[in-house]
């Protein structure tokens, strides 16, 4: 079911909605620390004295900073892939992202959002006159409450860098996949194509 | 030493006074010394305890000994160069892949003491061996959260043991519990699409808590045993209505939510096992450079004290010789 949101952040309900988000924002990475705690006590209870209690991967990542109290002027962008860090904290204006409802934008200010991207064309805007576009071949965007964006691709690819007539070509040969797959088990992407423009 | 080739000149010096002229011809057959401990610096327990003529073997085998030495002393030093010339490589990479999982732990928590009745451990070890300690970590911490998972009422443990040197020490104990052994994984490109056949085996199994146990890459001396946590989607879907996650505070663009918190843990799970993997693969690298570094300053320094030795054990044998002649002669000389 396409879901067309307008471009423009709801500004009015997410106010209201990111204080509340911050107070059980906090209470999930409470529950989070109590799981870990009770973890490394049993961990404790039955390992050898010499031992140490092993790490776990959030106490390698970096504390969030405090909820905003009100909108942000920029989002924070993350883009991520398995073999490349695209961006990685990075201020940008605003970022349309190709789900599989329908393509959206994000601005600050977006009801936290869960999407699934379909193969599409990310555009990041970083100010007006400088926007990144990059075809992605599947994957996931978070979108949370202070206005921090997460996008996971599998496989992105700079849309500069890719040939339309070789992209033709391929598409002849194969035709696309449908756009319900699961990123996990997907092992190559037939669509997508790393060629010199 | 001097100390030791003076003692034996002054014995032979004593032997050949009172044996005159029969202390040359009468030698006794030559026989060959037992290998000594190369270990002890000048005491040449052979060239004391030896009867007369046999003293060139311990020379020999002293030789034999450095030449073996000096053989090990190249193949480690080649060893630590070649681990070190991959290691940038290896590490970039994993650099790399840490970013993916950090979102995935944001919205999903990361969960360690979660309730689950299935549990499935994934221990990441190497291949090939020589790489220090870092193997019998992973195997210790994975005996001990399978002994704090025995401790839980209805918690039944399984395992998917990746690389050879975990499988030797794990299946063994373990044999029931190992649903699968995914080896070789150096011998193929490490890439997302490995990790995730690698993934696609393990959630086969359809445990509820995936525990992948692993080494962090700290630095190039410490590497930290970590512990990270992969739920199915169905404890997911519990841990979010009892508030163990923020999952449900967001709208959902995509399927519906069973089957997008399944397509979720997915994704985790093949993020988590490929930084896993290059994390581990890193570490193997780093501790691999640090105990062939070793294993030469260790060669060396025993190399050292072998040569010093052999040069010892060689100048008191050339002092007796001398000292057998000159008496000799003198002793013709006095006949006459």
């Amino acid at each position: 079911m396409a879901q067309i949101v307008p471009l423009v952040g709801a500004a009015a309900s997410t106010t209201g909605a990111s204080r509340a988000f911050g107070t059980s924002g906090l209470r999930a990475s409470d529950a989070q620390k109590e799981s870990i705690a009770s973890f490394m006590k049993d961990f404790a209870s039955v390992k050898p004295s010499t031992m140490d209690n092993p790490s776990t991967p959030s106490d390698f990542m970096r504390t969030l900073k405090e909820m905003p109290t009100s909108i942000p002027d920029k989002l924070t962008l993350n883009f991520y892939m398995p073999h490349e860090v695209e961006f990685a904290g990075v201020e940008v204006e605003q970022v349309q992202i190709p789900a599989t409802t329908g393509d959206f934008g994000v601005l600050p200010g977006h009801v936290p959002t869960v999407a699934q991207m379909r193969p599409g064309v990310v555009a990041v805007t970083k100010s007006s006159s400088e926007v990144h576009k990059y075809f992605v071949s599947s994957g996931f965007a978070f979108i949370h409450a202070d206005s921090t964006t997460d996008i996971m691709a599998v496989e992105a690819v700079p849309v500069d860098q890719l040939n339309a007539e070789v992209v033709k070509k391929v598409r002849e040969r194969s035709p696309p996949h449908s756009s319900t797959h699961t990123p996990g088990k997907e092992t190559e992407s037939t669509t997508c194509r790393r060629r010199r423009g | 030493m001097s100390g030791n080739g003076l003692r034996r000149t002054a014995t032979l010096l004593r032997q050949l006074r009172s044996n005159n002229a029969t202390a040359i011809r009468g030698a006794p057959a030559f026989q060959m010394t037992s290998v000594q401990s190369v270990g002890e610096m000048g005491r040449s327990a052979a060239n004391e305890s030896a009867p007369y003529g046999s003293r060139f073997v311990s020379l020999q085998i002293v030789q034999q000994r450095m030449k073996s030495v000096g053989n090990i002393q190249k193949i480690t030093a080649a060893m630590k160069m070649v681990a070190a010339s991959r290691l940038k490589g290896a590490q970039v990479k994993m650099e790399k892949s840490r970013g993916l999982v950090m979102p995935l732990i944001r919205l999903l928590g990361d969960l360690p003491g979660v309730e689950a009745e299935k549990t499935m451990l994934v221990p990441i070890s190497s291949d090939k061996g020589l790489c220090g300690g870092i193997n019998t970590t992973v195997v210790k911490y994975s005996k001990a959260v399978l002994k704090l998972n025995e401790g839980k009422e209805r918690n039944v443990s399984s395992m998917s043991i990746v690389g050879e040197k975990a499988r030797a020490q794990l299946v063994k104990a373990y044999a029931e519990s190992v649903k699968n052994v995914i080896v070789d994984l150096t011998k193929v490109p490490l890439t997302f699409a490995t990790a995730s056949l690698v993934t696609d085996s393990i959630m086969a199994e359809g445990a509820e808590k995936h525990q992948v146990i692993y080494n962090r890459f700290q630095s190039v001396i410490s590497f930290r045993p970590t512990v990270a946590t992969v739920c199915s989607s169905e404890t997911y879907e519990k841990a979010a209505e009892n508030g163990l996650n923020k999952f449900d505070e967001y709208e959902l663009e995509g399927p519906e939510r069973s089957e997008f918190l399944l397509d979720l843990s997915e994704f985790k799970m093949g993020a988590v096992v490929y930084n896993a993997l290059c994390e581990n693969s890193t570490s193997e690298l780093g501790s691999r450079m640090q105990s062939m570094e070793n294993s030469t300053k260790n060669a060396k320094d025993m190399l050292g004290r072998l040569t010093l030795l052999y040069n010892r054990t060689r100048q008191a044998s050339i002092t007796t010789e001398l000292i057998e002649i000159i008496s000799g002669a003198s002793a013709l000389e006095a006949k006459k």
